[in-house]
């Protein structure tokens, strides 16, 4: 089959954002999320990832899942680098709500503001929250 | 007297405060699933457990606390961590569970 983008890349790219605002395994929302966020990589899209609320749980480091039988996807989160997904942020406010810092964290973000984090939403073509 | 589940996390979700709020003393309240993260100190919500700590029992479950993560973290002083088989043992010695799904 003939692949359009082979010589320059897709043909349309937007800025998505997605936003995560929940824990990682009471509910499947967490690991549907990344899915999506993993087909945008793969459409060569300007992709943005939030974490906040109970989202910064996703990021959490020492997850370790054998004993309630699920899959830990915490270490996908470092191989979306890969997917030249490398705009990862977290809402300070909602760190420091849950007594956390970036050094509980898996992988390296950009801390922002709530007011920052406005700011970048705004900017956003296609925006989707789970 | 009650056993309480609590399934939820405290900061997305009231269940932990309206479960307080009629839980008796001397009632056991065990965090389960997302319920877990509200055992932990330091966190905009430890003061829900620690204003009833000493009249109602505080227990997390240990497999909800590792999956996500909070193993080495610090937990509020007095919450009792628990093996599913603890778990049956608490269902077996309290009158009834109340879940609060």
């Amino acid at each position: 089959m003939e692949e359009e983008w082979d010589e320059g890349g897709p043909e349309v790219v937007k800025r998505f954002m997605y936003v995560n605002r929940k824990a990682p395994y009471g509910t499947v929302y967490a690991l549907e999320m990344l899915e999506k966020v993993l087909i945008a990589a793969a459409f060569e899209q300007d992709v943005h990832v939030v974490f906040m609320d109970d989202g910064v749980y996703q990021l959490k480091k020492e997850q370790e899942t054998k004993a309630i039988n699920m899959k830990n996807f915490s270490p996908t989160f470092r191989a979306l680098e890969g997917y030249d997904v490398e705009k990862l942020y977290v809402e300070k406010e909602s760190l420091e709500a849950r007594g956390l810092t970036v050094d509980d964290l898996v992988v390296p973000v950009e801390v922002l503001s709530s007011e920052e984090l406005k700011g970048l939403m705004d900017k956003q073509e296609v925006i989707l929250t789970a | 007297m009650l056993l309480h589940t609590v399934n939820k996390s405290p900061f997305e979700r009231n269940s932990l405060e309206s479960c307080l709020r009629v839980a008796e003393d001397g009632a056991g309240v065990l965090l389960i699933e997302d319920g877990v993260y509200a055992a932990m100190d330091n966190t905009q919500v430890s003061d829900l457990i620690k204003k009833r700590m000493g009249n109602v029992k505080f227990y997390v479950l240990g497999p909800d606390v590792d999956a996500r993560g909070l193993g080495n973290q610090s937990m509020i002083d007095g919450v009792e961590s628990v093996d599913y088989a603890g778990f049956v043992d608490l269902v077996e010695k309290h009158s009834a569970t109340q879940a609060w799904v």
